[in-house]
């Protein structure tokens, strides 16, 4: 077996991103795990696809389409019924600080 | 000290005028209650299934075609993945390995020359929802509207082809210009319908090689465009000369404080891990598709200017003018339509209406007094019921007021006064006060005539009619 895929800096720095709070470890389980993963689907790598134009999806499909046209939406009541907590029919989170996320 | 320049590339996000959004059906009405144009499929719940518009794949294409982008018989969406509370499912769908529109440009002109801005490319994605903070005194919470989550959006991204501001000012407008024509979008930049973001980086004037690029967001107007381009470009000389190094990072326009600022680099750890949406299939654009679309782009500036010409017998300046952006042209023929005479509709459009829309940064078709009410306003004058002095006051007492022309002649009783021994009593009390003015009048001074046509206009309120005033006056004093 070759040396690790998966080090600890970047379990942490993939928790960082999803938003998750690791234990040392649940870092070191973690490490393990995706390191096996990683290293059984690497088989893969051993096939010649040269010649084997990008795949996107596993479905031979394309161009599947909707009409513009309007259908009905939820309540708000429903829309916001999950929400642990709500203020004037909007969703309520923490602060956030910085303005404009990615789009 | 180094003499350093501008070099200027933008990322334009154009939301689309679909009806519904681009994976679910949902409303993209704009201004509805929070939260009421949302369903299971645009708040991201588990075990949906997106489906794609056509009409927006449509609207790239149509883009994409009119930036003079190639278009890949193949194309598809990716998920750009970060946290935010405004993106349901923690990732946007996007388009990053195989994208709709590549390697386009774009003509603007500038000073009177052409310049070609080259487009990098033309991609769709989906919106994100919005943030506003919450009512209650001291909660430092924020809230969160979906209603906008999943609207869809062109993004187009130039080339860093720009060095000044005219350049910029040129791109904003040319790519308005198209966007409005080929119908994709209504680019209200009020309702955030067409973003702009700037790259700036600053070289040293007379070199070629490219400085470190700063990305800038937050920028609601061309005004702040021209604000922003202007501070970062002294901010990057001045970090410079002073031996420091600009960073490549993302800022924020503070219109406040007017400055830029930066990102804490902690909120924008910038690892999108982009890959392939399983959940939706390719996009096969065949040539037939391309063509049909590029067939069916409707007339262009060039060719409505020359229409104008021939069909309203305007003058060419008067054309170009009227067609710079298609809501002012559907406003001037919708006022002809109406009854407006079109050299008259002309000249009320290219001064007083241009002026307001620009000062209110509005589109015609936001323009409080509507095409049919210009051309009531002009009927006015032609037919004689007031005169155009008195048309300037009814226009801006129109805008204010939202009433129509003839209602505020009505009221206010602006009709003309055509009666010519009620003007000839106005010219006789003004002779008996002004015996200097007639005096120089005589002695061959005839400047001196203006001055009592003023005063003869201003006794009457501005209701007297002009070539009446002028008449009698002549005869009075010849
Ligand atoms: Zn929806």
């Amino acid at each position: 077996m070759t040396s690790p895929r998966i080090d600890e800096e970047m379990v942490r720095h993939v928790a960082t991103l999803a938003r998750l709070e690791l234990s040392d470890d649940e870092v070191e389980g973690f490490r393990t795990d995706l390191d096996m993963i990683l290293t059984h689907s690497s088989q893969l790598d051993e096939l010649d696809t040269t010649d084997v134009p990008p795949t996107s999806h596993s479905l031979p499909l394309s161009n599947v389409f909707r009409e513009d046209v309007i259908t009905p939406s939820l309540t708000p009541e429903d829309a916001l019924s999950n929400a642990p907590e709500q203020e004037d029919g909007y969703f309520k989170v923490p602060a956030v600080i910085q303005e404009g996320g990615g789009a | 000290m180094t003499q350093y320049e501008s070099v200027i590339g933008f990322e334009v996000h154009v939301e689309l005028n679909t009806q519904t959004k681009i994976f679910c059906g949902c409303s993209t009405r704009f201004g509805a209650p929070p939260n009421t144009q949302v369903c299971p499929i645009c708040l991201g719940m588990p075990g949906t299934l997106p489906v794609v518009n056509r009409q927006a794949i449509e609207h790239t294409i149509r883009t994409a075609i009119a930036l003079n982008c190639t278009i890949p018989e193949h194309s598809n969406f990716d998920r750009k993945n970060y946290y935010y509370p405004d993106l349901p499912k923690s990732y946007q769908v996007s388009q990053n390995y195989a994208i709709t529109g590549l390697a386009g440009w774009l003509d603007i002109e500038v000073a009177g020359e052409t310049k070609r801005v080259r487009i990098n490319n033309v991609h769709l994605e989906e919106d994100a929802g919005k943030l506003v903070h919450s009512n209650i005194p001291g909660d430092e919470s924020s809230l969160v509207d979906l209603n906008r989550a999943g609207t869809p959006l062109i993004e187009i991204v130039s080339e860093p082809d720009m060095g000044t501001a005219d350049d910029a000012v040129a791109y904003m407008n040319t790519l308005k210009n198209i966007l409005e024509y080929i119908d994709v979008s209504d680019c209200n930049m009020h309702e955030g319908r067409l973003r702009f973001e700037l790259n700036i980086s600053v070289r040293e004037v007379g070199t070629e090689k490219l400085g470190t690029k700063v990305e800038i967001k937050n920028l609601n107007s061309m005004k702040t465009v021209l604000k922003c381009l202007d501070h970062e470009t002294r901010r990057q000389s001045e970090l410079l000369n002073a031996g420091g190094r600009v960073l490549q990072e993302t800022r924020l326009w503070d219109e406040a404080a007017a400055m830029t600022r930066a990102m804490r680099s902690k909120e924008v750890a910038h690892d999108y891990r982009y890959f392939p949406d399983p959940d939706l299939v390719d996009i096969h654009i065949p040539a037939e598709w391309r063509e049909e679309v590029r067939a069916s782009l409707p007339e262009l500036q060039e060719a409505k200017r020359r229409r104008f010409v021939e069909q309203y017998a305007l003058p060419e300046y008067d054309a170009k003018q009227l067609t710079n952006s298609q809501g002012v042209a559907k406003y001037f023929e919708s006022a002809v339509a109406a009854g407006g005479a079109p050299k008259a509709v002309s000249n009320w459009m290219m001064t007083e209406v241009l002026r307001e829309l620009n000062e209110r940064e509005m589109t015609a078709s936001e323009f409080p007094l509507k095409p049919a009410g210009l051309a009531e306003l002009v009927g006015l004058i032609d037919s004689g019921k007031i005169n155009s002095k008195t048309a300037k006051h009814v226009f801006a007492r129109t805008l204010e007021t939202g009433a129509a022309p003839t209602q505020i002649v009505e009221q206010e009783g602006l009709v003309q006064i055509d009666d010519s021994s009620e003007v000839e009593k106005w010219v006789d009390e003004t002779l008996a006060e002004n015996a200097d003015a007639v005096a120089k009048i005589q002695a061959g001074q005839t400047k001196a005539m203006q001055a009592l046509v003023g005063q003869v206009m201003k006794k009457s309120r501005g209701k007297a009619n002009p070539r009446m005033v002028n008449e009698i006056l002549a005869k009075k004093l010849g």
